[in-house]
């Protein structure tokens, strides 16, 4: 069944826009990323694959070290591997206009 | 050492949806309508352990292509075989209705539909059926007011109530990657076993239902390469020639009594072959 895990992290800085990649595809995963107002990140994760929410946690945590900037993650994810998910964050982030690390 | 030039290579095939509509439309201009940040996602899948999009596989989007004012959708393959749902099926039909319905406002907007879709998402069931019904009554109601244009350039291809709906559409572009179909070949198969129809057999099934195969059969209009460039051109000459019956169409019953002779072969009968010649005049 699917599981729904929401995380939150601090964040620093605001961002302009929001971004949308990806599709809730075997292996892959859908991002909307839109701006939050505030000093903090959110993040719903939606997935098919249950009982991987500290493979979650320590990819978001590496994740926002990377990028403090203040906004909410949706993630509709059909079984993912951690590397793809990374990918589909960092061109969510470029759609979104933050190109390089903060 | 020589570079492979991979940047280069244009595949329409591998574009997601939007990426597709991009390719498309005029400057790569486009408004979205019903988007993913609207979450109107399918409310049936995730009690079946599915995880719906938010979008719901389908993207609708108002433009240009070649000048034409134009409403484009596109069904994204890769959610769910590019099912069509309650919610997918109800933004085809309606952006088609609206369309009608700019057209009897004196404002012509022509269609166009890129299909990659297995057909009804069987696990919404009627709903999904409900809904491609009021896509196709919305087709004929639209091909009498602007022209409605169908692409299907996939290896997903078009297959149950979708390639009902593309036959009715005013014309039909394919490439080498598409199929069309009623009946998938997994499904012929399943159903009427493997001495019907080997589904592992792709050339088989691509000389069969193919859309090089469905070109020189007549039931498409057109077959071009597998590159956006191709396709937007055969799109912008389907769209000169405005409103028109589908030539397809204008032949019926010549072509129902050449498909009765086609089934009821006499000396092939009852030897349980399918004979795979594309071309059957």
């Amino acid at each position: 069944m699917t599981e729904h895990i929401a995380l939150s992290f601090p964040a620093q800085v605001p961002i302009g826009r929001r971004a949308h990649v990806g599709v809730v595809a075997s292996g892959d995963l859908e991002v909307l990323l839109e701006p939050l107002e505030g000093k903090l990140a959110e993040v719903a994760v939606h997935t098919k694959v249950a009982g991987y929410r500290m493979t979650w946690e320590a990819v978001f945590e590496r994740f926002f070290a990377r990028y403090p900037y203040a906004l909410r993650l949706e993630i509709r994810d059909y079984g993912a591997t951690p590397g793809m998910v990374w990918l589909r964050l960092v061109q969510a982030m470029e759609h979104a206009g933050k190109n390089g690390e903060q | 050492m020589t570079e492979i030039p991979f940047a280069s290579v244009s595949t329409f095939q591998e574009l997601s949806a939007r990426e597709r509509l991009a390719a498309l439309l005029d400057g790569g201009q486009f408004r979205e309508l019903v988007g993913p940040f609207d979450r109107v996602g399918s409310p049936w899948l995730e009690p079946q352990g599915l995880v719906p999009q938010s979008d719901d596989g389908v993207v609708v989007v108002r433009g240009k292509t070649s000048g034409h004012a134009i409403v484009a959708i596109a069904i994204e393959a890769a959610f769910e075989g590019g099912s069509v749902g309650e919610v997918g099926g109800a933004k085809i039909a309606a952006a088609l209705e609206l369309a009608a319905e700019s057209c009897r406002a004196d404002d012509p907007i022509a269609a166009l539909l890129l299909l990659e879709s297995g057909g009804v998402r069987l696990q919404e069931a009627n709903l999904g059926l409900a809904g491609i019904a009021r896509i196709q009554s919305a087709i004929v109601g639209l091909r009498e007011l602007a022209p409605v244009v169908a692409v299907v350039a996939g290896p997903t291809g078009c297959f149950g109530g979708m390639s009902l709906a593309a036959t009715l559409c005013t014309w039909i572009i394919g490439t080498a990657h598409g199929r069309l179909g009623m009946n998938g070949p997994e499904v012929i198969e399943q159903e009427a076993g493997p001495d019907e129809l080997d589904a592992t057999d792709r050339e088989l099934i691509w000389k069969l239902i193919g859309c090089e195969a469905r070109y020189r059969q007549g039931l498409i209009d057109a077959f071009v390469a597998d590159n956006a460039p191709s396709i937007a051109k055969a799109i912008g000459a389907a769209l000169a020639q405005g409103v028109q019956t589908p030539v397809r169409l204008q032949n019926a019953e010549a072509r129902l009594a050449g498909l009765r002779r086609d089934v009821m072969p006499t000396e092939a009968a009852g030897t349980g072959k399918v004979t795979t010649g594309g071309h059957r005049a």
